[in-house]
C-alpha cells in the first residue's frame, strides 16, 4: 500500500467480503503475541517519509511505514532523540532483513530502558491518523505538545497491535539528545540487593534514566562489559557533560560503591543499546521469550520463581521489567504466568512457536467486566472484526 | 449560550423515590437533596453557568460508589461526577435531573511506597495533598496545576491536567500507573497497578482526560518522584512578543529543556506585579520565567547559558533569582495570575488553546486585534515550552452583552488556535464550554467514533452526558445563565 486511500479501499473490500486482514509494517514483529489467521496482508511499508519535523517545537510527524532508522537519523542530525528509546528486536524475533517501522513500534508500544524515567512510546504520541475497521480515516491529537481535546485515541491506538485501526501517521514529542551519557556499574550484587541499589538510585535527585541488573551469564553476552566477572548493576545518567560527572560521583558516594566501575559516553551508548535490544538475554533459538512487568521490588522474586522451570533472564526498569527466556512449552508458560501474577504484574509472550502462542494467554486475560468493555471498544472501532483478529486475545 | 438536554420527565416525576433509594445506600449524611444545600454544587470554575442538580451523593467507599451507580443505572438517572469543582470548562456542571457524585469524602492516602516510587490515593485527595504526604521524605507528585491547593486527583485524572512544570515532568497521563474505576452498571475494575505498561488496550490512557464520561475513578496509583537538589528561576524581559518568542525558540534549540518556561505579556505582567510584588519589569512587553533544577553548580551553569542566549535578544532586563525567597516571589506572581487578573476585572474567562510555538507572535497579534474589535481587555499567559496559551478575557458579568462578547472572543481565539495547527484545549478540557466548537477541530465521523467509544462504557449515556460532544438531541434546551 502506498497511499492511505488504497488502505481505505482494501479495508472496504475486506468488510464486504468479511475476510480478515493481517496488519503490519515491515513484519518484524509478526512473531509477537498470537498468530493471526488472515486471508490478506495490509502493509504500511509503502507509506513512508517524514511529513513534518520542527526541532524547535519538539515535534516530528511521519508516515507509519517510515523505517525507524530514517527517523532516528534525522533526529540525530538535529541533536534530538526518541524519548522512549524503542528497542530493535529484529534479531530476537528473527530478522526479516528489513528495518522496523515507526508504526510497528507505536502499535506495539515498545519502549526501552529510558521508559523508567521518561515514559513509554504511548506517553509521547501527540497525534495519530488511522484507518479504522469501519474504513474511515480518523485523527486524534495533533501536532502540539499539550492537547486534551476529546478522548485520547492516540493512547488507545498505541499498543493496540493493529487490532483497532491501521495507523497511517504518527506525531511524536521529541527531546534534545543528551550531551553525554555515563554509567555507574556495581559489580557482584545479587538481584535483591541490586534492585535495592537501583531503587535508591532512581529515588535519588540525580535523574537516573536507566537502571538494569544483569546476572553473570547476561553480562557475558554484552561486549561492552567484558572484564566484569559476576553480575552487573547498571545505573545511567544522561545529561550535560559536567552533570554526568557530578551525578555519577554523587551516586557512587551515596551507594557506597567503592568497587564501582564507570563507563564513558561511547561505552555507555553501546551497553545501553544492547540492553535496550535485549541482547543480554540468553535465548536459545528454540526458546520462548517473555517480558514481565511488575513493581520494581518484585522483579527479583519473578526471576527466582521461574528459575526451577528453566527460565532465566535479566532486569531492566529498576527491576520492574524482567526479560525472560526458557523452554517453549505450556508448562513453562504457566510458570511465567504464575510468577507474574504472584508479583501483581503482567506478562507478554514476545516470542514462541506458533503452536504455543496460539494456545496460551499471550497477555493476561481481563476481568469479565473489563473484557466486556474491550469487546465493546473493538466492536466500535472494527465492527466486522477484520483487523488482526486474535492477535491479543483468542476470539477478539 | 450553552444548551442542556431536557430533563427526563420520568426521573423528575420520581424525584422523591430516587432520593429515598439513594439515601438508603449511603451513610447518614451522605445524600443531599435540600435545595439550599444543593446550591454549592450548582456550578464549578466556569461560574457563568449554573444548574442545581436533583441530588448530591457523597460516598465514602468504592462500594458505595458502585451501589449509587448501579441504582442510577437501574433507574435511568444521569450522573455527574465531581471532584473539587474547579473545572474551568464546566465539566462538573450538573443537569437538572442528574445526581452529582461528589468524591470529597474519599480523601485518604492509602499507601506510599518509596522503593517502588508510587502512592495509592483516593480520588478526593487534593493534588497538593499527595505532595504533602511525601514531601517530608523528599518526594513529590509532579503535575502541579495552579489550582493544586483545591483540585482533586480524581478531577486531575479526568481532565488530564497539566501544570507549570509539565514541560519536563509531563501531564497527569504521564504520571499515573493504575486506577480503580466503577462503571455505570456498578462494576469495580482495576486498571494497571504498580507496574509500568499494562498489557492489553491502554485503558489508563483512554480514561485519563475522559471528563467523567466513561467511569467514576475512586482510587489512583500515581508515580512519585524524588525532588531535585534545588531549583532556581530567572526572569527575562523583552521589548516585544516576537522577540520573546525568538528567545524561546533559541532556548529549546540549545538543547536545554528548562523545567518551566512561562511567558507573560504586558497586561499579565502588570496585573501580576500589582498582586504579587515580585519585581516584574513593568516596562517590558513580554517576560519569560525560566526555571532550572539541579545542584547549585548545575543551576549556575544552566542559568549562565540561558542568560547568554537571552542576551542575544536585547533583553530589557535579566534577573537571576538569588535566593529561594526570590524564586518563590517570581512564582507567586505566575501562580496567582488568575487571582491577579480577578482583581482588575472580577469577571474573566480563562481560555486554554494550544498552538505550535512558532505561531506565538502571529497569534498574540491576532488576539490583540480581536481585543480591540470586541472592546474587551485580555491578558496572555503561556506555557511557552509546550505551546499552551491562556488568554484571560476580562468582561462585566452584569452586562449580558459584555458576557456574550467575551464568549465570542474566546471562541474566536480557539478557532484561531486550530487554524494555525493547534487545538481547542491543552489542559482544561472541553466540558460544556468548548463542546460546540468540537466540529472546528474534528470531522463529524471522528466525533461519532469517539461517541461510540463512550457508548462502549456507558451505553445509555448516563455518565456526564452533554459534555465534550455537541448535543445530538434536537430537543436540547437553553440553560439559564447566572448574573
Ligand atoms: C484558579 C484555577 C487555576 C487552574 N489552573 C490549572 C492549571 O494550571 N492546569 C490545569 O490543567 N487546570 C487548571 N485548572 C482547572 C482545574 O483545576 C482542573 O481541571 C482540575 O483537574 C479539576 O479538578 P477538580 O477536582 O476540581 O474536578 P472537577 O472540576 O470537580 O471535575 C472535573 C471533571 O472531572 C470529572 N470528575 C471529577 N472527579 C471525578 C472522578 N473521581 N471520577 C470521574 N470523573 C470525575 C467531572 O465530572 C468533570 O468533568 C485551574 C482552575 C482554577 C479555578
Amino acid at each position: 500500500m502506498t497511499t492511505e486511500d488504497s488502505i481505505v479501499a482494501l479495508v472496504q473490500d475486506a468488510i464486504r467480503t468479511r475476510e480478515p486482514l493481517l496488519v503490519q509494517g515491515n513484519g518484524t514483529k509478526a512473531g509477537m503475541l498470537r498468530p493471526v489467521q488472515a486471508a490478506r496482508t495490509v502493509s504500511t511499508s509503502g507509506l513512508s517519509g517524514i511529513n513534518l519535523y520542527a526541532p524547535k517545537e519538539l515535534i516530528i510527524s511521519a508516515a507509519s511505514g517510515t523505517p525507524l532508522p530514517v527517523i532516528e537519523n534525522a533526529m540525530a542530525e538535529a541533536g534530538q532523540h526518541l524519548i522512549a528509546e524503542p528497542p530493535d528486536l529484529s534479531d530476537l524475533l528473527g530478522a526479516s532483513g528489513k528495518p522496523q517501522t515507526l508504526g510497528g513500534v507505536t502499535a506495539t508500544n515498545l519502549s526501552g530502558p529510558r521508559r523508567v524515567a521518561w515514559g513509554a512510546m504511548r506517553d509521547h504520541v501527540m497525534g495519530i491518523r488511522a484507518v479504522t475497521g469501519r474504513a474511515e480515516v480518523i485523527r486524534s491529537g495533533g501536532r502540539v505538545l499539550k492537547n486534551v481535546t476529546g478522548l485520547d485515541l492516540c493512547k488507545l491506538f498505541t499498543g493496540s497491535h493493529g487490532t483497532l485501526g491501521i495507523i497511517t501517521e504518527i506525531t511524536l514529542k521529541v527531546l534534545p539528545a543528551p550531551e553525554a551519557t555515563g554509567t555507574l556499574i556495581l559489580p557482584g550484587l545479587d538481584a535483591v540487593v541490586a534492585v535495592q541499589a537501583l531503587s535508591a538510585a532512581l529515588g535519588s535527585p540525580f535523574g537516573v534514566s536507566g537502571a538494569a541488573w544483569l546476572p553473570p551469564e547476561a553480562v557475558a553476552r554484552v561486549p561492552g562489559l567484558a572484564g566484569i566477572n559476576g553480575s552487573a548493576t547498571l545505573i545511567r545518567i544522561e545529561e550535560f557533560a559536567p552533570s554526568v560527572v557530578y551525578r555519577i560521583g554523587r551516586l557512587k558516594d551515596q551507594l557506597a560503591a567503592s568497587n564501582a566501575i564507570t563507563l564513558d559516553t561511547p561505552a555507555s551508548l553501546a551497553v545501553w543499546k544492547d540492553i535496550r535490544d535485549a541482547r543480554p538475554l540468553a535465548a536459545a533459538p528454540e526458546d520462548a521469550v517473555w517480558r514481565v512487568s511488575t513493581r520494581p521490588s518484585s522483579g527479583p522474586g519473578v526471576l527466582e520463581a521461574v528459575r526451577s522451570a528453566g527460565v532465566a533472564g535479566f532486569l531492566d526498569w529498576g527491576g520492574g521489567l524482567a526479560w525472560l527466556a526458557g523452554p517453549a512449552d505450556t508448562a513453562t508458560h504457566a510458570a511465567v504466568e504464575a510468577a507474574a501474577r504472584a508479583a501483581g504484574g503482567v506478562w507478554m509472550l514476545v516470542r514462541a512457536p506458533d503452536t504455543l502462542r496460539a494456545t496460551v494467554r499471550v497477555v493476561p486475560d481481563e476481568a469479565a467486566p473489563l473484557a466486556r468493555i474491550t469487546r465493546g471498544v473493538k466492536a466500535a472501532m472494527d465492527p466486522a472484526g477484520i483487523l488482526n483478529p486474535g492477535r491479543l486475545y483468542a476470539g477478539l | 449560550m450553552i444548551r442542556q438536554p431536557d430533563p427526563k420527565p420520568d426521573v423528575m416525576a420520581r424525584r422523591d423515590s430516587i432520593v429515598a433509594g439513594l439515601r438508603a445506600l449511603l451513610p447518614e449524611t451522605g445524600l443531599i437533596a435540600e435545595p439550599l444545600r444543593l446550591k454549592p454544587y450548582e456550578t464549578d470554575g466556569l461560574s457563568a453557568y449554573r444548574q442545581v442538580p436533583l441530588a448530591v451523593a457523597l460516598p465514602e467507599t468504592t462500594e458505595q460508589v458502585a451501589a449509587v451507580l448501579r441504582f442510577c443505572h437501574q433507574n435511568g438517572v444521569r450522573v455527574v461526577p465531581r471532584g473539587a469543582g474547579t473545572s474551568l470548562s464546566g465539566g462538573a456542571l450538573p443537569m437538572e435531573d442528574a445526581v452529582v457524585v461528589g468524591m470529597m469524602r474519599m480523601n485518604q492516602v492509602l499507601d506510599i511506597n518509596y522503593p517502588d516510587r508510587c502512592a495509592v490515593v483516593q480520588a478526593g485527595v487534593t493534588n497538593i495533598g499527595i505532595t504533602n504526604a511525601v514531601s517530608a521524605d523528599g518526594f513529590f507528585y509532579a503535575p502541579d496545576p495552579s489550582s493544586q491547593l483545591a483540585c482533586m486527583i480524581g478531577g486531575n485524572v479526568n481532565m488530564n491536567s497539566g501544570g507549570a512544570h509539565c514541560l519536563k515532568y509531563g501531564v497527569t497521563a504521564n504520571n499515573l500507573l493504575g486506577l480503580k474505576i466503577v462503571t455505570i452498571d456498578g462494576e469495580i475494575i482495576d486498571i494497571g497497578g504498580a507496574h509500568l505498561d499494562a498489557a492489553g488496550y491502554d485503558w489508563l490512557g483512554l480514561l485519563t482526560g475522559s471528563e467523567g464520561m466513561l467511569a467514576i475513578v475512586t482510587e489512583i496509583t500515581v508515580r512519585i518522584l524524588r525532588s531535585p537538589e534545588g531549583a532556581r528561576a530567572m526572569l527575562a524581559a523583552f521589548s516585544s512578543n516576537e522577540i520573546a518568542g525568538g528567545a524561546v525558540d533559541a532556548i529549546i534549540s540549545s538543547g536545554i529543556i528548562p523545567v518551566a518556561l512561562e511567558f507573560m505579556d504586558r497586561p499579565a505582567i502588570h496585573a501580576c506585579e500589582a498582586f504579587a510584588h515580585a519585581g516584574y519589569p513593568l516596562d517590558a512587553e513580554a517576560m519569560l520565567i525560566i526555571e532550572v533544577e539541579g545542584s547549585v553548580e548545575e543551576q549556575d551553569r544552566l542559568l549562565a547559558q540561558l542568560s547568554e542566549i537571552c542576551q542575544k535578544f536585547d533583553p530589557i532586563s535579566l534577573k537571576i533569582s538569588q535566593s529561594p525567597e526570590e524564586s518563590a516571589a517570581i512564582w507567586k506572581g505566575r501562580k496567582g495570575a488568575f487571582g491577579a487578573v480577578g482583581r482588575i476585572s472580577p469577571d474573566y474567562l480563562c481560555m486554554d488553546g494550544t498552538i505550535p510555538t512558532s505561531q506565538l507572535p502571529l497569534v498574540l497579534r491576532r488576539i490583540q486585534e480581536m481585543s480591540d474589535s470586541y472592546g474587551l481587555k485580555v491578558a496572555n499567559i503561556f506555557h511557552a515550552g509546550d505551546g499552551n496559551l491562556h488568554p484571560l478575557i476580562m468582561f462585566d458579568a452584569n452586562n449580558e452583552a459584555s458576557f456574550h462578547a467575551a464568549e465570542d472572543f474566546g471562541a474566536d481565539i480557539l478557532k484561531l488556535c486550530v487554524e494555525v495547527g493547534g487545538c481547542l484545549t491543552g489542559e482544561h478540557g472541553v466540558g460544556i464550554e468548548k463542546r460546540d466548537l468540537m466540529p472546528v477541530q474534528f470531522h463529524a465521523h471522528e466525533l461519532q467514533q469517539q461517541r461510540a467509544l463512550k457508548s462502549a462504557f456507558d451505553p445509555d449515556w448516563l455518565l456526564n452526558p452533554s459534555k465534550v460532544f455537541p448535543l445530538l438531541e434536537p430537543e436540547a434546551v437553553e440553560l439559564p445563565q447566572a448574573a
